[in-house]
């Protein structure tokens, strides 16, 4: 299956990356493929095989309701490119 | 006269068309710490003070599932009569926006932990069931504030990692009414369980919905707009009141409803249209790798079910049976487990059913609402309610004094006895002390015995009030009554 260029400007969309025009041909050129590559896995019959989401055989790991401390915000707005005393500072939402 | 003619128009519009309604309602869980890490969630902390490298989104953290969360979600699925899933597991949503740290929230897709389940509400005396699709667990967002910050956003992260619980009902809600009802309903077993609190304006409790219109009798839904941000329970009728006008509108002048995200403005009293977002609804979701799936099994399930209190519907009509008291009633009383629990504690003590209901929905709830007040600050306590009403049983104090009696109990917190005693407020029934202020009255009101003599039998209201006037509202009504009807024959 060959994608668009259409859908390659979709997700740049969506992941806030900013492509030119040729940029826009060669991810599109180099997606499909990849994709044509793991469609290989297609002609493969997997009707018997349960499908997996998780590649070790565990379940129900929990934590039980108990607090355990949290970071000082000095630590947690270190690593944020942009603060003030209290908050993240971010460009206008414009909701 | 065109503008009577216009509402009249106006109305059997509205009778052309259905709303179709389905809510999306956000339910945070009242767990001490959020869903994934061990941070705390109370609420109105300094901002990023309960954060960690967990709900921040630090690269090479693990999330574990709080076991209280995946048990509140499981706990409120039974109560609403849904399938517990034998297999569960969380997925992540992508899209970017600056109150979600790792680019995508953990949330359930295609397996969440509960569905198919309904609950049932009392619209206009009709009981309905709205049917609930599913109920999943998620992480909210954190805050984002932008007062005051110029061309500036900020972000609070402590909410960042709150245990959620989604609530999607079934497209079966008809009219803003069953709506409120819905949400009224949902919330007070929420809170029966003790899940959520329910608090609209703090944001622990929220509805999104879907409307449509549809002409009446068409079996086709319509186009549905999301109305998104009603953030107050008052604003529940009025946003879809407003989004169904609107729509009907927008269809009458030959227009098309386009399926779009609206925001509720409470200012405007409108709904806006949010242009342009639609493109970044596409989730992508695939399967949270970070998590393990959850089989819960049959046994805890079970010791869930077994340990549900009490539910709202169950305890409304065991009060209907068991104290004889009008539907009416019990559905206020059943609003809130601790009036429930305040009713039935005054009724052990001793309160005739119907009359510590009286008092409760009237006298009590006024004067808690006065000094906005829940139930569990009250000052009187249910025996001392108990107490004043054996005072009027056995006739010692009047219904009349009663009142003064409770506003008096209500202030200083004393027993009815004691105040009764303080200020001489024992009733008199003494016969002969009553009929000399009858006297006294009726010699003074030659015209008005005239009157009544002549056929105005409305004036017995007056003598009543001159002598309960007289006796400073101590005299046995019943007394009074009877001694009028033989003195004035």
């Amino acid at each position: 299956m060959r994608i668009t260029n259409k859908e390659v400007k979709h997700i740049a969309k969506l992941s806030r990356l900013y492509l030119s025009d040729e940029e826009i041909i060669t991810f599109t050129e180099q997606l499909s493929s990849i994709i044509e590559y793991v469609e290989q896995l297609n002609s493969l019959d997997t009707g018997n095989i349960e499908p997996t989401s998780h590649v070790i055989p565990l379940k129900n790991v929990m934590r039980d309701d108990f607090l355990s401390g949290s970071l000082d915000r000095e630590s947690v707005l270190q690593n944020a490119p942009d603060v003030t005393d209290k908050f993240y500072r971010v460009p206008k939402i414009i909701e | 006269m065109s503008q009577a003619l216009n509402v009249e128009r106006q109305a059997s519009l509205y009778e052309k068309y259905e709303a179709v309604i389905g809510l999306e309602v956000h339910a945070q869980m009242l767990t001490e710490t959020k869903i994934f890490c061990g941070c705390s969630t109370k609420f109105g902390s300094e901002p990023n003070t309960q954060t960690c490298p967990v709900c921040i989104g630090m690269p090479g953290v693990l999330p574990v599932l709080n076991k209280k969360a995946l048990k509140f979600a499981i706990k409120t699925g039974l109560a609403v009569n849904c399938k517990i899933s034998p297999y569960s597991r969380f997925a992540r949503k992508n899209y970017f926006y600056p109150d979600l740290p790792k680019g995508y929230q953990i949330s359930q897709y295609e397996l969440p932990i509960c569905e198919k389940g309904y609950i049932e509400i009392v619209v206009d005396g009709e009981i309905k069931r709205i049917g609930i699709t599913r109920i999943h667990m998620e992480e909210d967002a954190g805050k984002n504030i932008h007062e005051g910050g110029g061309n500036y956003s900020f972000v609070d992260l402590n909410r960042a990692g709150i245990p959620l619980m989604e609530i999607v009902s079934e497209p079966d809600i008809r009219s803003p009414k069953e709506a409120a009802e819905y949400m009224k309903k949902l919330r007070t077993i929420l809170r029966y369980l003790d899940i959520c609190d329910g608090n609209m304006e703090q944001g622990s409790l929220r509805c999104d919905a879907n409307v449509s219109i549809r002409p009446v009798g068409q079996k086709e839904y319509g186009t549905r707009a999301e109305v998104k941000n009603i953030n107050s329970f008052k604003f529940v009728e009025k946003a879809l009141e407003y989004e169904i006008k609107r729509q009907i509108k927008v269809v009458e002048e030959d227009g098309k409803v386009i399926q779009e995200t609206r925001l509720w403005d409470s200012n405007k009293g409108a709904t806006l249209s949010m242009r342009g977002k639609e493109e970044a609804h596409d989730y992508r979701y695939f399967p949270e790798p970070d998590l393990v799936p959850i089989t819960a099994d049959k046994e805890w399930i079970d010791g869930i079910r077994t340990k549900l209190p009490e539910l709202p519907d169950a305890k409304r009509e065991r009060f209907v049976s068991e104290y004889g008291i009008p539907e009416y009633d019990a559905d206020l009383l059943t609003s809130e487990k601790a009036i429930a629990d305040w009713y039935e504690d005054a009724v052990a003590a001793g309160g005739q059913p119907k009359a510590v209901s009286n008092w409760m929905m009237g006298d009590l709830m006024k004067m808690l609402n006065e000094e906005n007040k829940p139930i569990e600050e009250c000052p009187l306590s249910p025996e001392q309610l108990a107490g004043m009403l054996k005072l009027m049983d056995n006739g010692t104090i009047s219904g009349k004094i009663a009142k003064t009696v409770f506003e008096e109990m209500y202030r200083t917190r004393e027993n009815a006895d004691e105040i009764v005693k303080e200020k001489g407020l024992i009733q008199i029934s003494d016969r002969g002390e009553i009929e000399k202020a009858i006297d006294d009255i009726l010699a003074k009101s030659q015209k008005e015995v005239e009157r009544y003599n002549a056929g105005d039998e409305k004036l017995l209201g007056f003598f009543v009030g001159q002598v309960m006037k007289a006796t400073k509202g101590k005299a046995n009504p019943q007394v009074v009554n009877d001694i009028l009807k033989k003195k004035l024959k």
